[in-house]
C-alpha cells in the first residue's frame, strides 16, 4: 500500500516550522561564533543554590545545535510520510519535538544543573519514542532498557557534575572549564571523572554499556535515524567534548577513553557484519562511530580533535541518510532483510542516489566529506601520544569493516536480480527522499569545498574542545599528497572490498563465534530479574500486611536506635542510690505501676478499663503535688470521660479470647521488645535529666505573662495568648476527630450483616 | 523524684508496647491510652519537678512570687491531653466500626488493604459487607 493513499493531516506540517526556524536562527549565529566569540543567555532559576537557566553558544554547542535542528527538519518531514495514516501521528510529532528541544537544551546548557535536567529529559522522551509501538512487548522492553541504562548513568552524572561544580567553584560549565588545572589537581578528580564518564558512556553506548543501542531499533525508523545519527547517542560524546578542557589531558582520561573507544569501535564493527537486517546493521555502525569519537577525544592533539569535530558532522549526514533510506526501503518493499532485497535501483532511483552518495561518504571515498574525516582519523591516530600503533590498527580495522557495511547497504538492495519482497516496491514519496538526498549532497559538497563550508565551524568547535581562545584547527583539505594516511585509506578500501566479497562466509563465521560468547543483553536481563527478585523478597519481608509486625518493627527500631545512641555517646546513667522520696509519693507511683500490670494481664476488659482509670487518676495526683492544678483538673475530667466512653464501646466488642501474642515464642519476642523499649525510654529520660534545665522560655513567660498579656495564670496565658495558634490547631484536631467519629457512625455504605450483629450481641454481655 | 518518675515512665512504655503488639484491637486501644499517660509524664518530669506553688502571678505584682512550677511543660501537657483524647475517641469508633464491618477484632484478620500473598481459603467471617 502506498503511503500517498493515507495522507497526513495538513496541520501536522506546522511542526516543520519549529526545526526550520531553529535551523535558520542557529545559522545566523555562525559568523559570530566562527569569529571566535561566544553567546550566553541566562535567567536566574534557583538563585539560592547557584542554579541558573543559562545557555552558552560556542563552536561546539553551535555545531551540535545546527545538526540537531537541520537533521530534525528532514526527520520531521520524513516522519509525516513514513507514519502517514498512523492514528497517533500527533502524539509522535509531540514526542519528537520534545526530544529535539531537550537535546538542544543539553548541548546549549551552560549551568550543570540545566544540563542535567535536559539530559534526563532526553532519556525520558527517547523512552517514549523507542517505545512508540507500545502494543509490542519487545518495543516496551527495549524502551525500558534504554531508560534504565541511560537513567542510571544520568544519576552518576548528576553526582559527578555537582562534585565538579563544587571543586571548580562554579556551576557554569564555561567557568568550570576555565578552572581545569584546579580540577585536575584536586583529590576528587578521579571520582568526578568516573561519575561523569559513567553518564557519558551509558548515553553514548560505550562498551560495556553498548547493548541498549541496537535494541533501541524497536523504534520507528525516523526515530532511529534521528536518535542514532545526530542526537541522543551523541549526547555522551558531546559531554566528553564539553568537559575536555576541565577533565581531559590526564593519564586516566587518556587510557579510559582510548580503551573503551577502541573496544567499542572494533567490536561494534564485527557485530555489524553479523546482521542481515539493514537497521541493526546501521545501528552497530553507529556504535562504531561513537567508539571512534571516544577514542579520539582521549587526546589533546589538534589533529585528533579536528578529526572528532569533522567526523561528528560527516557521520551525522551519512548516518541519518542511510537510516532514512533503510526506512524507505522497508516502507516500500515491506522488508529490510538484505537477502530478500535486490534490484531496487531502477524502481527507487532517488533513494538509490541518496544511498550511494551516503555510502561513498561512509566508506571514505574521495571526494566525499567522509574521506576528509577518515584521513583526519588516520592522521590523528598516528599523532596520538600514547600508543599510535594500537589506535591506528583499531581505526583501520573498524574503518575497513565500515567500508564493507557501506557496500552491503548501498549495493545489495539496489543492484542484482529483483528480490522477493512482500510488497511491490516503487519510489517513496518525495518527502521521504528529499532529506536523504539533501544530506548526502551536503556530504559531497563539504568534501569538495571543505575550506568554504566547514572551516569556520570546525575551527570554533576544535578550540572549544581544547579550551583555546582563538578558533583553530588542523587544515581541512581533500588532497594532502601521498603520505601514510593515504596509504592506510587505500588498505582500508581494499580490505573492505575483500570482506564484502567474502561477506556471507565472514558473516556465518562471526555468527558462530558470537553464539559461544555471553551476550551483554542476557546479562542485563539477568540483572533485571535479580533486581525484581530482590524487590519481591524484601517486600515480602517488610510488607507482611500484619499490623502487629509493623508495630514490632517500629518499636524495635526505636529501642535499638535509642539504645545504640546512648551507648555510643556514653550517656547511660544508672541511678546509684535509692532516691529519697516521701512515703505518699511512693504510694502514688506504686499505684501507677500496679495498675499498669493489672491492665496488661487482666483477663476481663472491665478490670483493664478500671485499672486504666486508676493510672489516669494517679497521674492527676502527681500533677497536683507538683504545682499543676490546671493540668490535674483537665486530666481528671478527660480520664472520667475516657473510662465511660471506652466502657460503652468496649462492651459492644467481643471478649478477649486470648491475649493476642500467639505462641510462647511470640510472647517472649513481644515481651523483649516491650521491655527493651521501656528501658531505652527510661535511660533516655535519665540522661536528659543529667543536664540543667534550660529555663529561658519559662523565664520569658513568667516575666511577660502579666505585663504583656494581662493574665495572672501563666499556663493559661501561654495557651491562649503566646501559643494561641497552637491551641487553635488543637481545637481543630478535636473538632475533626469529632466529625470523623460522627461520619463513621452515621454514614454507612451498606447495612451490616445479621451474623455480625448476632455475634456482637452474644459476646457483649460476657464481662 | 525525677529518677522514680523516669523508671515509672519506662514501666508505662513497656506496658504500652506490649499491649500494642497484641493482635487484639481492644488491647491495642488500651496501649494507646497508656501511651498518652507515659508521654505526659515524660514531658512533666523532663520539665523539672518543683514542689507546691502553681505558676501564678499574685494580685498587685507583675511577676510570680519566688519559685513556682515550670509553666511551659504544663501548657504542653494540657494540649497533649486534649489531643490524645481526640485521637482515642477516633480510634475507639474506628475499632468499633471495623468490628461491625469485618466481624473481628483480630488485626491479623483485617487484610482488605494488604491481602495475604498466598491464596487462602475464603473465610466467611471476614466478609461482613457481603450482605
Amino acid at each position: 500500500m502506498a503511503a500517498s493513499a493515507a495522507r497526513s493531516h495538513p496541520l501536522t506540517a506546522l511542526v516543520l516550522v519549529l526545526p526550520g526556524a531553529l535551523t535558520v536562527w542557529f545559522a545566523t549565529m555562525l559568523p559570530t561564533v566562527a569569529a571566535g566569540e561566544t553567546i550566553r543567555y541566562a535567567v536566574d532559576w534557583v538563585a539560592g543554590l547557584d542554579v541558573a537557566l543559562s545557555f552558552y553558544i560556542d563552536g561546539l554547542s553551535l555545531l551540535f545545535a545546527l545538526l540537531i535542528s537541520l537533521i530534525g527538519f528532514f526527520i520531521f518531514l520524513y516522519a509525516r510520510s513514513y507514519l502517514a495514516g498512523d492514528p497517533h501521528l500527533g502524539r509522535f510529532m509531540l514526542y519528537l519535538s520534545l526530544f529535539m528541544l531537550s537535546m538542544l537544551g543539553v548541548v546549549l546548557a551552560d549551568n550543570v544543573v540545566t544540563l542535567f535536567v535536559f539530559w534526563e529529559l532526553t532519556s525520558l522522551t527517547s523512552y517514549l519514542l523507542i517505545g512508540y509501538n507500545h502494543t509490542d512487548p519487545k518495543s516496551r522492553r527495549n524502551a525500558l532498557q534504554a531508560l534504565v541504562v541511560t537513567g542510571t548513568g544520568g544519576l552518576a552524572l548528576l553526582a559527578g557534575l555537582i562534585l565538579l561544580a563544587l571543586v571548580a567553584g562554579s556551576f557554569e560549565l564555561s567557568a568550570i572549564n576555565a578552572a581545569g588545572d584546579a580540577v585536575r589537581a584536586h583529590d576528587w578528580y578521579l571520582g568526578i571523572l568516573i561519575l561523569v564518564l559513567l553518564g557519558a558512556f551509558t548515553k553514548s553506548a560505550q562498551f560495556p554499556f553498548h547493548f541498549w543501542l541496537p535494541n533501541a531499533m524497536a523504534a520507528p525508523t525516523p526515530v532511529s535515524a534521528y536518535l542514532h545519527s545526530a542526537t541522543m547517542v551523541k549526547a555522551g560524546v558531546y559531554l566528553m567534548a564539553r568537559v575536555h578542557p576541565s577533565l581531559g589531558n590526564t593519564e586516566v582520561w587518556l587510557w579510559t577513553l582510548t580503551i573503551a573507544g577502541a573496544v567499542t569501535a572494533v567490536w561494534a564493527s564485527i557485530l555489524a557484519l553479523r546482521q542481515t537486517d539493514l537497521k541493526p546493521m546501521l545501528a552497530y555502525t553507529t556504535l562504531m562511530a561513537l567508539g571512534t569519537l571516544t577514542l579520539f577525544l582521549a587526546n589533546t592533539s589538534e589533529v585528533a580533535i579536528t578529526a572528532v569535530v569533522v567526523f561528528i558532522l560527516v557521520h551525522s549526514f551519512y548516518k541519518a541518510t542511510l537510516f532514512m533510506v533503510a526506512g524507505a526501503i522497508d516502507h516500500e518493499a515491506g522488508t529490510r532483510e538484505i537477502g530478500r532485497l535486490g534490484g531496487l535501483a531502477r524502481l527507487m532511483p532517488f533513494t538509490c542516489l541518496a544511498a550511494a552518495l551516503a555510502a561513498l561518504s561512509m566508506a571514505g571515498v574521495p571526494p566525499f566529506a567522509g574521506f576528509i574525516g577518515k584521513e583526519l582519523v588516520y592522521k590523528g591516530a598516528l599523532a596520538v601520544a600514547s600508543e599510535p600503533g594500537f589506535v591506528a590498527v583499531a581505526a583501520l580495522a573498524a574503518n575497513a569493516m565500515m567500508v564493507t557495511v557501506a557496500a552491503i547497504v548501498a549495493i545489495k538492495p539496489f543492484l542484482g536480480p529483483k528480490g522477493d519482497t512482500p510488497k511491490k516496491p516503487h519510489e517513496a514519496p518525495w518527502t521521504m527522499w528529499i532529506g536523504p538526498v539533501v544530506l548526502a549532497v551536503l556530504g559531497l559538497a563539504c568534501g569538495l569545498a571543505p575550506a568554504l563550508l566547514l572551516s569556520g565551524l570546525v575551527e570554533a568547535g576544535v578550540s572549544a574542545i581544547l579550551g583555546l581562545d582563538e578558533p583553530t584547527s588542523y587544515p581541512l583539505q581533500l588532497w594532502h599528497g601521498v603520505n601514510l594516511p593515504l596509504v592506510m585509506s587505500g588498505v582500508t578500501v581494499a580490505l573492505g572490498a575483500l570482506l564484502f566479497w567474502q561477506w556471507p562466509r565472514v558473516r556465518s563465521a562471526i555468527d558462530a563465534a558470537c553464539r559461544r560468547l555471553p551476550a551483554a543483553d542476557a546479562l542485563y536481563d539477568g540483572c533485571m530479574k535479580r533486581l525484581v527478585d530482590l524487590a519481591e523478597w524484601q517486600t515480602a519481608l517488610l510488607q507482611t500486611g500484619s499490623q502487629r509486625h509493623y508495630v514490632l518493627v517500629v518499636f524495635a527500631t526505636l529501642a535499638a536506635g535509642l539504645g545504640v545512641t546512648l551507648i555510643v555517646r556514653d550517656a547511660v546513667v544508672l541511678p546509684t542510690a535509692m532516691p529519697q522520696v516521701a512515703f505518699y509519693k511512693w504510694a502514688v507511683v506504686g499505684l501507677i505501676i500496679a495498675a499498669t500490670l493489672v491492665t496488661v494481664f487482666a483477663r476481663s476488659r472491665l478490670t483493664a478499663i478500671c485499672a486504666l482509670g486508676v493510672i489516669g487518676t494517679s497521674v492527676a495526683l502527681l500533677f497536683v503535688m507538683y504545682g499543676a492544678p490546671d493540668v490535674a483538673m483537665t486530666q481528671l475530667m478527660v480520664e472520667i470521660l475516657i473510662v465511660i466512653i471506652v466502657a460503652l464501646v468496649m462492651l459492644r466488642l467481643p471478649a478477649f479470647r486470648d491475649d493476642g501474642h500467639g505462641d510462647r515464642t511470640g510472647h517472649i519476642r513481644d515481651a523483649v521488645v516491650a521491655i527493651g523499649t521501656g528501658i531505652a525510654i527510661s535511660l533516655t529520660l535519665l540522661a536528659v535529666l543529667q543536664y540543667p534545665l534550660d529555663r529561658r522560655l519559662t523565664d520569658y513567660f513568667e516575666a511577660n505573662s502579666y505585663p504583656e498579656a494581662l493574665g495572672r495564670n501563666i499556663v493559661n496565658v501561654i495557651l491562649v495568648d503566646f501559643r494561641a495558634i497552637d491551641t487553635f490547631g488543637e481545637i481543630a484536631v478535636v473538632a475533626i476527630a469529632g466529625l470523623a467519629c460522627f461520619a463513621l457512625i452515621k454514614l454507612r455504605p451498606g447495612r451490616r450483616s445479621a451474623a455480625v450483629e448476632k455475634e456482637a450481641a452474644a459476646s457483649g454481655g460476657d464481662d | 523524684m525525677e529518677t522514680v518518675l523516669a523508671v515509672t515512665v519506662g514501666v508505662l512504655v513497656a506496658a504500652t508496647v506490649y499491649l500494642m503488639l497484641s493482635r487484639n484491637l481492644v488491647k491495642f486501644v488500651f496501649g494507646l491510652m497508656l501511651l498518652s499517660n507515659a508521654a505526659n509524664l515524660t514531658i512533666f518530669s523532663a520539665g523539672g519537678l518543683i514542689r507546691g506553688e502553681p505558676p501564678l502571678v499574685p494580685e498587685g505584682s507583675y511577676v510570680p512570687d519566688g519559685v513556682v512550677a515550670n509553666a511551659l511543660p504544663q501548657a504542653l501537657i494540657l494540649t497533649a491531653i486534649v489531643i490524645s483524647f481526640g485521637l482515642l475517641a477516633f480510634a475507639l469508633v474506628l475499632a468499633y466500626r471495623a468490628y461491625q464491618e469485618l466481624g473481628t477484632v483480630d488485626t491479623d484478620e483485617m487484610r482488605i488493604a494488604e491481602p495475604r500473598p498466598e491464596p487462602r481459603t475464603p473465610a466467611p467471617a471476614g466478609k461482613g459487607t457481603a450482605a
